[in-house]
């Protein structure tokens, strides 16, 4: 859903400029939707800043001088970001395959991209865990290894790039990458010059969904990574530790941080897209 | 172009009044559990995840009684912490039955609780239990004690003591029982040092663990009694030994100030000899009776389902061994300086 939303919101915003300022039922629209995002996320997200501000410095420095919690937060980030990596290039080619070929199967297949959002996640997690776990029909045992947590992020994050590229993708005008082909590039500078250019703020917003899914994630992993401080323990696992302890100050000084890295690799995304493009 | 505008305000001002319906709905939400007034009773038990079998059962057997005819229940079980946190917050519970006592003093210094809860025979006690090890078929390892635990190489499951309250039973029991042989505080230290060193995982709750050992994962799995016999009712394949030194893990319960006043005869029949029973068929060892001894039951899933409880010979409670939770909880669980804390810490260094 997420998706449609910056295709949408352009054409929009272009028209309300262009009647120089608000009428009365975009007016009624702004704020329909400023209230709903107040109540949904901005009140919720300062509530857990003031939380962890009024605990003073001191929490933040304490949680993140614990050896403990800082290897958590590494993992947690450094796994979502490479996590991120692997859906650039996998979410991008499942969308090209099934927007650009014709399979049997191809139905199915298109279903079951969404499966891991509709499993709730200690379903998957136990899926992973009889998969991937010591008893393992594959022969892969990756219980209370660090490729667990990898694993399960990879598991939860795999639809956001397939279903923000895959629109976008569909869209695209075949006949300028005919005309590029008749004017003699050959399929792979048609690809990188003509057709990558258009579907990159699509795989850049699909970026940010999966990092930011990978960073929250707790559900899916808990079962198969076994929570091994220093080892395979993530960000929310520590969150839960302090929670247990009444000091909700130091959960949510956690959280702070990790809201701050991710606002900073989302806009690091943007940037990096806007780039991309602009060089075409 | 002129009516347009108009039925798209129409339609946004339908999702808004749409959106305030969910949000009215979900706010009523929280009056439920009050109990109706006249015949039939509501009560709302909130509750940790282990017990909900036997309370299920107990209140089968209240129902064919005179006080407990009628009456419904309302039930809400999940993780010990998140659910004493949830009742302190606003979710209405006419009794609460959890895992550790600080999660009943919770919502005693939260006003929700009598602080008399414990001043009864039982002292705020409702189900007991000890700390076991559930090894694989035939206990290949040949493990019996302790100290087997922390031999090179045996790999042990047990629940996060950090953010597993229940587990905590499981640390206490291990440091415990250092002392009760004669040790020294350094040497029980050392001893929970070892056996934290030996774990390739620490799941969050109690019932992961059981889903992460019954998986495959680890040769012990230290737990508790009543949740070994409960995996082994439902199928799981597995054995577990009683040490000959554990801990008694005692479960509080308590009636909430405001609640409903039959939530008083219920928690009376959950105390009396048929609701230990039901207790007892579900693994639980019968209250003031660790050794089982006033009660006849064949426990299925037990080692021994005709003897389900064997007499442990050194028994320790939090009592007599370790004084009080609130005491305990700084020692052994502070979030920095915590004996338990620091050893899960320097596990990860371990190797």
């Amino acid at each position: 859903m997420t998706a449609a939303l910056p295709a949408v919101d352009r054409p929009a915003r272009r028209r309300s400029v262009a009647a120089g300022g608000l009428t009365r039922v975009s007016g009624l629209g702004l704020g329909v939707a400023m209230i709903w995002f107040s109540l949904l996320v901005l009140v919720p997200l300062v509530a857990v800043v003031v939380t962890a501000v009024e605990g003073g410095w001191s929490t933040f420095a304490t949680q993140l001088t614990t050896e403990q919690t800082r290897a958590a937060v590494l993992l947690t980030v450094l796994t979502a970001l490479g996590v991120t990596l692997v859906n650039v290039v996998m979410g991008t080619l499942i969308a090209w395959v099934l927007v650009r070929d014709d399979f049997f199967g191809k139905r199915v297949l298109e279903v079951m991209i969404d499966i891991p959002f509709a499993l709730p996640t200690i379903v998957a997690g136990l899926v992973l865990l009889s998969l991937y776990g010591p008893e393992s029909p594959l022969g892969v045992d990756i219980a209370n290894e660090r490729p667990a947590v990898f694993l399960a992020f990879l598991f939860v994050t795999l639809p956001f790039i397939v279903r923000t590229v895959q629109p976008v993708l569909a869209e695209l005008d075949r006949e300028v990458e005919e005309a590029a082909a008749s004017l003699g590039a050959s399929r792979f500078t048609t690809f990188r010059r003509v057709t990558l250019p258009s579907i990159t703020p699509a795989i850049a917003a699909g970026a940010a969904l999966s990092f930011a899914r990978g960073v929250s994630e707790y559900g899916s992993l808990v079962l198969l990574s076994g929570n091994l401080p220093m080892k395979t323990e993530v960000a929310s696992v520590r969150m839960l530790s302090s929670i247990e302890n009444d000091n909700l100050p130091g959960a949510t000084a956690v959280a702070t941080v990790l809201l701050f890295v991710s606002l900073v690799v989302i806009v690091a995304f943007d940037l990096l897209q806007r780039r991309l493009v602009r060089r075409g | 172009m002129t009516t347009r505008p108009w039925s798209r305000a129409r339609a946004l001002a339908a999702i808004a009044v749409a959106g305030l319906m969910v949000l009215s709905a979900c706010g009523g939400d929280d009056d439920s559990g009050d109990g109706g007034a006249g015949g039939d009773t509501t009560l709302s038990i909130v509750g940790f995840a282990v017990p909900e079998a036997a309370n299920t059962a107990i209140a089968e057997e209240w129902a064919k009684t005179p006080e407990g005819e009628g009456v419904r229940f309302e039930t809400s079980y999940g993780a010990s912490g998140d659910q004493s946190r949830a009742v302190e917050n606003g979710q209405p519970a006419d009794y609460v039955h959890f895992s550790v006592t600080s999660d009943v003093t919770r919502l005693v210094d939260a006003g929700l609780v009598a602080d008399t809860w414990d001043d009864g025979e039982n002292k705020g006690v409702v189900s007991t239990s000890v700390v076991v090890f559930a090894v694989r078929p035939g206990n290949p390892l040949g493990i019996e004690d302790w100290d087997d635990l922390t031999q090179d190489g045996v790999e042990i499951v047990t629940p996060n003591p950090a953010s597993s309250g229940a587990a905590r039973w499981n640390a206490l029991a291990a440091w415990g029982q250092v002392i009760e042989a004669g040790g020294s505080e350094e040497e029980a230290e050392q001893y929970v040092n070892d056996l934290y060193a030996n774990a390739v995982s620490l799941p969050n709750s109690g019932r992961d663990a059981t889903q992460a050992f019954t998986s495959g994962t680890g040769d012990v799995f230290l737990t508790y009694e009543n949740e070994a016999i409960l995996a082994r009712q439902n199928g799981e394949d597995f054995e577990y030994i009683v040490p000959e030194t554990t801990l008694l893990i005692e479960n509080p319960g308590a009636v909430l100030e405001d609640a409903d006043p039959k939530a008083e005869s219920w928690l009376e029949f959950v105390l009396g000899e048929e609701g230990q029973r039901q207790f007892a068929l579900k693994g639980f060892r019968p209250l003031g009776d660790p050794n089982g001894e006033s009660i006849d039951v064949e426990v299925e899933g037990a080692n021994d389902p005709a003897e389900p409880f064997p007499a442990v010979t050194n028994l320790l409670t939090v009592a007599e061994d370790f004084g009080s939770w609130s005491d305990l909880s700084d020692t052994f669980f502070d979030e920095e300086s915590g004996i338990v804390t620091a050893a899960i810490a320097a596990s990860g260094n371990a190797e």
